[in-house]
């Protein structure tokens, strides 16, 4: 579904590469997450998909298409989009908010309203409470909401996500996680989700692709990356939520808690 | 006492419809101006930076330039576009009043717009714009749907700041010609009629709170999307800018009249078809005569049309380039100001040779002296004068250095000062520059010892005030003249109207018809005055 062949990206003309030399499948249904510390090229290589940050170099598909043989601006409309800081515009109610897309595809006014109450409601915030509240409104978690409804709105089946739970408080953010799970399978969607959350990473991907200083260093399943990581610093990365697993483990054991 | 204010209150009421209706219209036209050739500026500035620095420094130097000055500058140019366009065009555009007022106000206008605007856009959160690219919109939709308004507060709050300022600023057009609440303000200050100064500033203080208040409620309503206060806000933006633009129309006065005007007729005969109009600097001598001119001419059954309040440096350029027909103006300003002469002759070589000069260079119709002369003179009051022993200029020398000298603006500018300080060797304590009235106030309370005064001011008796002789002629002789503009110069109707004023009112004359406008109790309005003077001389009810 999604095909990045030999893909680089810099940004000073050649000298330094951000992304350098990227191979990487999404099929069709997939949950795919890019995994990564902070500039490690995982969000620039989620933009080149969408045409938001241009490739220097290599191909990119879409469902078959080379992206840069397509206006940007409709393959973005095509491409369902939820943004880190929830890029929820503060001048427009949720209703607007959702039906941002379907009107710049031009579809008709009374369609458009009843796809917003069907988004709504499959996001879990009722149409008659919530259209016409302002997102200033809205607690974190509802504003992601919003975002996930947004982002789905015009029956798009690719997904772009970058670090869609990253501002939420811990059960917000596992209550969505599992949320979204489900409407990807739902729908069918495929869909790139970056993060730096280890754990949240394993709960959610079908496959991880590891990334460090704009290369891939191993594609696989959770089980796989954990089971057989294929160098020292995917070997580091798992062991991180395995360690911390086993030191809540210990908290829990220790019966006063007070164990350091 | 009471019933003066009211009777002075009831004349300013008669001409707010026709002060508040011009005021009103060269604002708003301003703003709109202004707004609409900011807004797209902003927009691409804020979008490029090699754009955004000089266009926002560009309106930053128009900014510091004292809006007096602003106003003023443009006259020049326009008579110089005027002509061109005479030339090509056989339209000559009017280089007074409306247009360099739209033309300074819209320059005004755009620094706030354009800076709020830029600072708006740039400041929007570039998560905000990125998003609305990532959704699919194209940069034109990002401008609008997203940029402009997460930035409108911004925005508004600009045109909110240039909307104070140009309902202020456009009070100062009255001494380019343009009628505004300004008029009530100017006419006001130089015939020390408070009453019309608060007025003007009354006024105009209240059109800006309203307009802004409205533009700030409109605004809530956006934001808030409460229909009701939008459609509050457009009602009244709509009733203040009809209802002022409507209003001259009830007194029957043309918007846009005296913009176009035809070129001026070649022949005396359709010359007397004409409207001539009648100008008039900023004090009250200059009121007094122009409303003179103006019934002189009626009676002789001419149009005319009176432009007054003109600065002095404006209305001479005014009359060369027949923007205005008539007016009256002073033989030692001539010499001085224009002919750039340095030396001074006796009264009848600089009127000889002014009028030859004038004729000869501006083809300007010099039609003889009325009469009177309003010069420069060192006045003091009677009793320091007296206690001081000084008669004449040559006295002061010896006590100069514990004297305080009061002067206008204008007087310590002007070539007679720097050479009536050096003839006599005076090298006074301190120098002080006041607005006319002021000035008198100051030697009447004894804040200044002495000031230059002018010689046919009414205060100078009201105060008691002595002149002080001038032995060695420093100072140039200042015979008020009848001067006519090239167009009508050969206008032998217009001469025949005026003729009757010519050397016929006596300095006495002049200064009590000068006083009855100046003085704090029962004051006269300048057309009273006249009626009276014209009736003192005998030439009305002809």
């Amino acid at each position: 579904m999604i095909r990045l062949d030999q893909v680089s990206k810099s940004y000073d003309g050649g000298r330094t590469w951000a992304v350098r030399g990227l191979n990487l499948h999404v099929a069709e249904g997939e949950l795919m997450v890019l995994l990564g510390e902070s500039g490690c090229g995982k969000t620039t290589t989620l933009k080149m998909i969408n045409g938001l940050i241009e490739a220097t170099d290599g191909r990119i598909h879409v469902a078959g298409q080379d992206v840069r043989r397509q206006d940007p601006v409709l393959l973005r409309r095509r491409i369902g989009y939820v943004f880190q800081r929830i890029g929820l515009f503060p001048h427009m109610t949720v209703g607007e908010n959702v039906a941002i897309v379907p009107k710049l595809l031009g579809w008709e006014k009374q369609t458009v309203a009843r796809r917003v109450e069907e988004l709504l409601e499959m996001v879990d915030l009722g149409p008659a409470d919530f259209r016409d509240r302002m997102p200033r409104n809205l607690s974190g978690g509802q504003r992601q909401r919003v975002g996930v409804a947004r982002a789905l709105a015009a029956r798009s089946n690719v997904m772009l996500m970058d670090e869609p739970f990253g501002a939420l408080d811990p059960l917000t953010r596992a209550s969505l996680q599992d949320e979204y799970r489900r409407i990807h399978r739902r729908l069918g969607l495929t869909s790139v989700m970056v993060t730096h959350d280890m754990t949240e990473a394993l709960l959610m991907a079908d496959r991880i692709a590891c990334m460090r200083a704009g290369e891939i260093v191993q594609v696989g399943s959770p089980h796989a990356l954990m089971t057989d990581p294929q160098d020292e610093f995917v070997r580091r990365l798992m062991q991180t939520p395995k360690e911390q697993a086993d030191r809540l483990e210990q908290i829990v054991q220790d019966e006063g808690g007070g164990a350091s | 006492m009471t019933g003066e204010v009211w009777r002075q209150i009831g004349e300013c009421v008669q001409n707010l419809p026709s002060y508040l209706g011009q005021h009103v219209l060269i604002s708003v036209l301003a703003l709109g101006i202004g707004i609409a050739v900011s807004l797209p500026l902003a927009i691409l500035g804020a979008r490029s930076k090699t754009l955004r620095w000089p266009v926002l420094t560009a309106a930053s130097i128009i900014q510091t330039i004292p809006s007096m000055a602003l106003l003023a500058l443009f006259f020049p140019v326009l008579v110089g576009v005027s002509y061109v366009t005479s030339r090509v065009l056989g339209v000559s555009i009017s280089a007074l009043g409306f247009l360099p007022t739209i033309i300074a106000l819209t320059l005004y206008s755009m620094l706030p717009v354009l800076r709020n605007t830029v600072t708006g856009i740039t400041g929007v959160d570039p998560a905000m714009t990125e998003a609305a690219r990532g959704l699919g919109m194209r940069p034109r939709q990002v401008l609008l749907k997203v940029e402009l308004p997460l930035a409108l507060p911004v925005i508004i709050a600009g045109v909110r700041t240039a909307t104070v300022w140009v309902v202020g600023i456009a009070t100062l057009s009255a001494p380019i010609g343009q009628t505004s609440l300004g008029t009530y303000i100017f006419s006001g200050l130089y015939m020390e009629n408070w009453i019309a100064v608060l007025f003007g500033c009354v006024f105009a203080a209240a059109l800006a709170l309203v307009l802004d208040q409205l533009i700030g409620l409109m605004q809530a309503g956006v934001t808030l999307r409460s229909r009701g206060r939008v459609a509050g806000a457009a009602v009244g933006l709509g009733v203040v800018i009809l209802g002022g633009l409507a209003l001259p129309a009830l007194q029957g006065e043309g918007l846009f009249r005296g913009w176009f005007r035809q070129k001026a007729a070649e022949g005396p005969a359709e010359a007397t078809q004409e409207t001539y109009v009648i100008g008039s600097k900023t004090f009250a001598e200059q009121y007094v005569l122009a409303a003179a001119i103006r019934d002189q001419m009626q009676a002789a059954g001419l149009g005319t049309r009176m432009r007054e309040g003109l600065g002095s440096a404006v209305v001479f350029r005014a009359l060369a380039s027949g923007e205005i027909d008539v007016y009256v103006d002073y033989s030692g300003t001539i010499w001085v100001n224009h002919m750039k002469r340095g030396t001074v002759a006796d009264p009848q070589t600089v009127l000889t040779d002014m009028t030859w000069w004038l004729a000869r260079k501006k083809g300007i119709r010099c039609l003889g002296p009325l009469g009177f002369e309003n010069a420069y003179a060192l006045a003091m009051k009677r009793d320091r004068a007296e206690a001081l022993g000084v008669d004449s200029i040559d006295d002061l020398a010896g006590v100069s250095a514990d004297l305080k000298i009061g002067g206008s603006y204008e007087f310590f500018g002007r070539p007679e000062w720097t050479r009536l300080r050096d003839a006599y060797g005076l090298s006074f304590a301190e120098r002080k520059q006041y607005q006319a009235t002021f000035m008198y106030k100051a030697v009447g309370t004894g804040e200044v010892d002495l000031i230059a005064a002018f010689t046919s001011d009414g205060r100078i008796a009201a105060y008691d005030l002595v002149v002080l002789q001038d032995p060695k002629r420093i100072i140039p002789p200042y015979d008020a003249v009848l001067l006519l503009a090239p167009g009508v110069a050969e206008d032998e109707a217009l001469a025949r109207a005026l003729r009757p004023l010519v050397r016929a009112i006596p300095v006495e004359t002049m200064r009590r018809a000068n006083y009855q406008v100046m003085r704090d109790e029962n004051s006269r309005t300048a057309d009273q005055a006249a009626d009276w003077l014209r009736r003192e001389i005998g030439v009305a009810g002809k």
